[in-house]
């Protein structure tokens, strides 16, 4: 417990021990899930539980499988060659791997910011919250200016951007423009948001602004993060699971996690000691 | 320091030799246009601009007009491209985005191949080939249902605009491809993933994402595909028909403005019909530039907002 970087200590919160078990207050549930690349088994019989409207981080060391398995609860996975997906996950009572689901589908209720920002080039500012709209064929002019004006507010880029809506996306700054992709990620009005290390292409302000923007996100949506920045997990995240080499180590409140860890590879790891 | 300043030398040394050899190539430009304005200066003399509009070409008097040969120039590049572009676009969509990459190899690799075919070989394909397949079923089954139009009348011969036409679409396409798919091909990761994970298909994000990233890519791989089939000599010279008339179907004989100067230039015995000939190859020249501008200035007007660059 002495050994703790004092920085990592998060803030007291009264939440229980184990996550969740009532299906209400689930919003994701992963049971026993595999992933390949090719023949490399990169993730191993993972179960997890991503708890409503909190943000759950994932951590882990480089490698460990954590931005994989964050792209298996959207099925963007799959879509690099070779990559191969076995187990369950649930959403709203229904496997998101099941048979017949549609891929599209589950993408377009559980969106995704990547790890660096990813604008489209060729989109204003306006075009690119709107483009998931476009995609779900919503035309009606007065539904994309009320959509749009949602995402950017939400995304807390409203204010910087209102004047200059029809500029390129690509002309903001670094985390001007995560936050118009997370703008754009929740424009589309998904019950999941997942985030794939959000800030690592970003500075410590920019950084700042979508952890605090993350606190506001929780009250509305499901938050799921994947982070190689221990402190960051501490600060924005309900609950943490901690991965090693492709499995679970040990999943619980971020409280406990960083205070109290069960497993002494969860102890090693938060300590510093290797990572 | 002694050693500091012989790089300076070799610095310099390397500077105004590369500088020379950038000139010379304006250079060369400019001696070829003025090159060819000379050595037709006897025919800009008698006919002045006229002779952009006029349609006869008669070397017995010695009348001389170039529109029958910018029309066919103009027009068979034309039919090339609007065959070529969805043809060679659609390739290569299909071998970036689409095919299992041992088949994208393998039918890149054919389509690369099909720029190397010497274009004699085409020329034969055509006349052997293309121009009895146009005279027997597409020019008849055309006439029979858009015959109405003048564009569409059948003819009886063959050869002609559209045949031409056909011939450069398969000799440009590969430019289309190779470098559309080239293109394609480094459009990012992270583009397609936002796409995808806003719930776009497949289609969706090559439509709405790929494409336009790729966009003045692939407007630089036609404009590359046009200059081929404004310059293309010997396969057009084969099936065009090379009449200096100018018809209202796309099936009838015409003349390009290459096959002219092929076929034309050893026969040329008076000053003034040699005159004209190089004036028509001054107007090529002019219209390639011409062609080639529009294309920096579109590239360029794109250039804020498109990511990939040729």
């Amino acid at each position: 417990m002495s050994s703790i970087v004092p920085s990592v200590k998060p803030p007291r919160l009264a939440v229980r021990e184990a996550p969740p078990a009532d299906a209400s207050s689930v919003a994701m549930a992963v049971d026993r899930l595999n992933a390949w690349f090719a023949e490399n088994h990169v993730l191993r019989d993972i179960s997890i539980t991503f708890p409503k409207q909190q943000v759950t981080a994932l951590i882990g060391p480089s490698g460990c499988g954590k931005s994989t398995l964050i792209r298996c609860l959207n099925r963007m996975h799959e879509v690099v060659a070779g990559a191969r997906v076995k187990g369950e996950i649930w959403v709203d009572g229904m496997n998101i791997y099941g048979e017949g689901v549609d891929p599209v589908q589950v993408r377009r209720k559980i969106g995704m910011v990547f790890q660096k920002p990813n604008p489209f080039p060729t989109m204003s500012i306006y075009d690119n919250v709107a483009a998931g709209l476009k995609l779900n064929g919503v035309r009606n002019v007065s539904v994309l200016d009320e959509a749009v004006e949602r995402g950017l507010r939400q995304a807390a880029l409203w204010e910087e951007v209102k004047d200059k809506l029809k500029e390129p996306g690509t002309g903001l700054s670094g985390g001007q423009q995560q936050r118009l992709c997370i703008a754009r990620a929740l424009a589309v009005k998904p019950e999941i948001l997942l985030l794939d290390e959000p800030c690592s292409a970003l500075d410590p302000i920019a950084t700042a602004k979508i952890e605090e923007l993350l606190h506001e996100l929780k009250t509305q949506y499901t938050v799921g993060i994947v982070t190689h920045n221990m402190q960051q997990a501490a600060r924005v995240s309900s609950f943490t699971g901690f991965l090693l080499l492709g499995e679970l180590i040990e999943f619980g409140t971020t409280d406990r996690l960083f205070t109290n860890p069960s497993d002494p590879r969860t102890e090693a790891y938060i300590t510093g000691r290797f990572g | 320091m002694p050693r500091s300043s012989s790089l300076n030398w070799q610095d310099r040394l390397f500077r105004w030799a590369c500088l020379g050899f950038a000139l010379l190539i304006l250079g060369l430009v400019a001696a070829l246009a003025v090159e060819l304005a000379w050595s037709s200066r006897l025919a800009l003399r008698a006919f002045g601009f006229s002779f952009l509009w006029t349609q006869v070409w008669d070397p017995v008097r010695e009348v001389f007009g170039a529109l029958p040969f910018i029309y066919g120039t103009l027009v068979t590049s034309a039919i090339a491209l609007l065959i070529a572009v969805p043809f060679g676009l659609g390739t290569a969509i299909f071998l970036a985005e689409l095919a299992p990459p041992r088949i994208s190899e393998i039918i890149g690799f054919l389509v690369e191949l099909l720029a190397a075919i010497p274009s004699v070989i085409y020329g034969l394909v055509g006349l052997f080939v293309v121009v009895p397949w146009v005279r027997s079923v597409a020019s008849p089954s055309v006439d029979a249902v858009l015959g109405w139009l003048p564009v569409f009348q059948g003819s009886p011969y063959g050869v002609g605009i559209f045949t031409a036409g056909l011939i450069l679409a398969v000799m440009i396409v590969p430019f289309v491809t190779t470098v559309s798919r080239e293109v394609l091909l480094t459009v990012p990761r992270s583009q397609r993933e936002a796409a995808l994970a806003l719930g776009a298909t497949h289609w969706e994000t090559i439509w709405t994402t790929i494409l336009p990233y790729a966009r003045s890519g692939i407007i630089g791989s036609i404009f590359l595909a046009l200059a081929r089939a404004l310059g293309e000599t010997m396969a057009v010279t084969m099936v065009v028909g090379n009449r200096p008339e100018i018809h209202p179907s796309i099936f009838d004989p015409g003349y390009t403005m290459a096959a002219v100067l092929a076929n034309e230039f050893a026969e040329a015995t008076s000053n003034l019909y040699l005159g004209a000939l190089i004036e028509i190859g001054l107007v090529l020249f002019g219209i390639t530039i011409v062609v080639n501008g529009v294309a920096r200035l579109l590239l360029y007007r794109l250039h804020d907002t498109s990511a990939v660059h040729v």
